[in-house]
């Protein structure tokens, strides 16, 4: 920064308007569409369903009530939400294992073939792909005939070797994690590109040094690449967790959150847009954001890091 | 071939078969979409799509019990020549056909030596007769489906059959203005496109002028304004959603182009400022000062140094922010809905409205999917560029 002090009269010479000048359309249309808005949910979740009144109003005689957190109580403790913090649980559970796990697992195979770019391009191809398009993909691969013929690959194949046709997506318990299945193949792509990077930057010599020392590929990649990129793992993972949370249109379409398979963000629409109770809607939206705050900071951190290294 | 060569691909056998597995099982279900869609709509309900290339349904049941004395093409016996439209017509149904079978023909049991079909494989065979005399024309592949998505048709057979004949439902015209049915693909693509060229372009430009001050202006509150910015980068959408939306019904931008480019507009800035300024700020620092020192004002440096050298960071973010933009559901049914219906939103209706029209489905889905996968081929290169900086370079 010392540098950037010597620096400073020749731009002081455009005047002290000019920034903000630059600056200006950018922190308007982010202070109505970001800042305007957090502030605003944060007030609706103490009102009533349409904000016409404090949320207490809404407290019904001899049930429990939370006051003016009424919402709160609803987002916290009702069953379907519970329900949906269980799933979205699960969500983080099993896809941001899944996904790292097997963008770890293709980033190293492929780093060792010649038809690297190939392989990484086709694990890669899903994310540019709608939720809705992969939605549409995954039902039908889904599919279940109540009839003979099962249309769905996956049923057909249970059919095939004689197990019997399962409903993917209104079995509990297999339902979910059916819907993860989907996320992780959309997603996995995103954790090898990142991860397959920092492996590339891992020192050849270092790799090298440990094979003529004795070890082998396993304990190469354990105790020498996985420590090497684990920074860049945390990143990853932290991303995912937040992409997770936020996990919507999956849900959506392929289940709706029926059969118990709701999550946070697809209760919240619903709130809104089928039951029309906007109190509840910020309450859950507040949950959401609050959950996601640690992430904010670990973001931050990680930002400040970098700039001080620069 | 030399051992040690050999050796060498052996030890390699085992990555090869994970890693092809994967990309086998990984591509497989775009390709049950991809199939399925090209496939006539009595084929997807009747046989899964990897049985595309197999033989016509009923054709193994001919050879067993016909073949022998029709032959292969039906047309053996001329007083029962099975390729003969008008004569199948007669049997088209498996209880006629199974009526006719028990029948005795010149004295002699109609199928001599040859078991009788039981009922399943009559229809089978009845099936197939249909398809041999031409009575029913269904090629393995068409394109009818894609045409159906495109011009929103809800019938139960297919749009050009049903034009051919005059017997469309009353919303469809038959003629280029189908295109414009607002239940069609078509509709819902121009719509698509027109959300996503502006929605693209704004936050872009906005960006630019943000980044450049943050790269090489100083200004007073520089430094914590744009740790503020990393941090709204992940604050959720759905956070906005509820107040946009009724700011939005005040103004009467709900259900609007405009307002729901601002929304993107607003919602992408964060994260293409950072980008940009990451980008911006590492450009060589002297470049600046002797284009300062020559007396060029901020308005030349960014438009002639900072822009045309960012490039590539704009390349990277362009495409994000055009997928982002064009796969997105939430915000365009929030705030476009049915009133101007993008493909998200009109696929999405499909899936739950007509639960097994699949091949209507994955003709829909399909059409969605052309415009993102050729940008993301086109330009993997940005696309993974604009993603390890976002995520790993800081």
């Amino acid at each position: 920064m010392a540098k950037e002090a010597a620096y400073v009269p020749n731009i002081l010479r455009q005047g002290r308007w000019v920034p903000w000048l630059y600056l200006g359309p950018a922190l308007i249309l982010m202070s109505i569409f970001i800042l305007y808005p957090g502030l605003n949910t944060l007030y609706l979740s103490f009102r009533n369903q349409n904000g016409s009144d404090w949320a207490y109003t809404t407290c019904l005689a001899g049930q429990p009530c939370w006051g003016i957190f009424e919402n709160y109580r609803y987002a916290l403790t009702s069953s379907i939400m519970r329900t949906a913090f269980g799933n979205n649980l699960k969500w983080i559970l099993f896809m941001v294992s899944g996904t790292v796990l097997l963008g770890l697992l293709i980033a190293t195979l492929a780093d060792r073939v010649r038809y690297e770019a190939l392989a990484k391009a086709i694990i890669f191809m899903p994310m540019a792909i709608s939720f809705v398009g992969a939605g549409v993909i995954w039902k039908f691969v889904y599919d279940y005939g109540s009839s003979q013929v099962q249309i769905g690959l996956l049923n057909a194949l249970i059919t095939s070797l004689g197990g019997r046709p399962v409903s993917w997506l209104t079995e509990p318990q297999i339902n979910t994690l059916a819907l993860i299945v989907v996320g992780i193949w959309m997603w996995t792509g995103f954790c090898m590109t990142v991860l397959s990077a920092a492996i590339k930057g891992v020192p050849a010599e270092l790799l090298e040094a440990a094979r003529v020392d004795g070890a082998n590929e396993w304990t190469v990649f354990w105790q020498i690449r996985v420590p090497l990129i684990l920074p860049t793992i945390a990143v990853v993972i932290t991303t995912m967790i937040i992409n997770v949370l936020k996990i919507f249109d999956i849900v959506y379409v392929m289940t709706g959150g029926n059969y118990g398979t709701e999550v946070i963000a697809n209760r919240l629409y619903i709130e809104m847009y089928t039951s029309y109770n906007t109190g509840r809607a910020a309450a859950i939206a507040m949950v959401l954001t609050v959950i996601i705050i640690p992430a904010i900071i670990f973001n931050i951190r990680r930002f400040r890091a970098q700039e001080a290294m620069r | 071939m030399n051992l040690e060569h050999f050796k060498r691909w052996l030890g390699n056998l085992p990555v090869h078969v994970v890693l092809l597995g994967l990309c086998f099982i990984w591509l497989l279900p775009t390709l049950g979409l991809l199939v399925t869609s090209f496939r006539p709509f009595q084929d997807v309900n009747e046989t899964g799509w990897w049985q595309v290339l197999d033989p016509p349904r009923g054709a193994r049941e001919y050879q067993q019990f016909c073949a022998a004395c029709h032959g292969g093409r039906g047309d053996a016996i001329p007083n029962a020549d099975l390729s003969n439209p008008d004569l199948v017509q007669r049997y088209r149904r498996s209880f006629t056909l199974m009526a006719a079978l028990t029948q005795e023909f010149n004295g002699q049991p109609h199928m001599g030596e040859v078991p009788l079909p039981n009922e399943n494989q009559a229809a089978l065979i009845a099936t197939y007769l249909r398809r041999l005399s031409g009575l029913e024309v269904r090629p393995r592949f068409t394109l009818d489906n894609y045409i159906d998505a495109i011009v929103g048709y809800r019938g139960t057979r297919n749009y050009r059959t049903d034009c051919a004949e005059g017997v469309q439902s009353v919303d469809l015209f038959c003629d280029w203005r189908d295109l414009g049915n607002p239940r069609g693909m078509g509709r819902a693509l121009i719509n698509s496109l027109i959300v996503t060229i502006p929605a693209t372009i704004f936050p872009i430009l906005v960006a630019a002028f943000a980044a450049y001050a943050f790269s090489w202006m100083e200004f007073p509150g520089r430094q914590w304004l744009f740790a503020l910015l990393v941090g709204v980068q992940i604050v959720p959408l759905q956070m906005a959603l509820i107040p946009v939306s009724r700011l939005y019904a005040q103004v009467g931008l709900n259900g609007t182009f405009p307002g729901i480019w601002m929304f993107h507009t607003g919602f992408g800035l964060p994260y293409a400022i950072f980008l940009t300024r990451n980008f911006m700020g590492s450009l060589p620092r002297e470049l600046f000062e002797s284009a300062f020192l020559e007396g060029a004002s901020h308005w030349t440096a960014f438009t002639r140094l900072a822009i045309p050298l960012t490039v590539p960071a704009i390349a990277s973010l362009a495409i994000f922010q055009f997928l982002w933009v064009w796969n997105d559901l939430l915000v365009a049914l929030v705030f476009l809905g049915g009133t101007k219906p993008v493909l998200t939103y009109q696929i999405s209706n499909l899936v739950t409205s007509l639960g097994g029209g699949w091949h209507l489905l994955t003709a829909a889905a399909f059409i969605s999917m052309i415009l993102p996968m050729m940008v993301f081929f086109a330009f993997q290169r940005y696309f993974i560029r604009g993603l390890l900086a976002g995520s790993i370079k800081g």
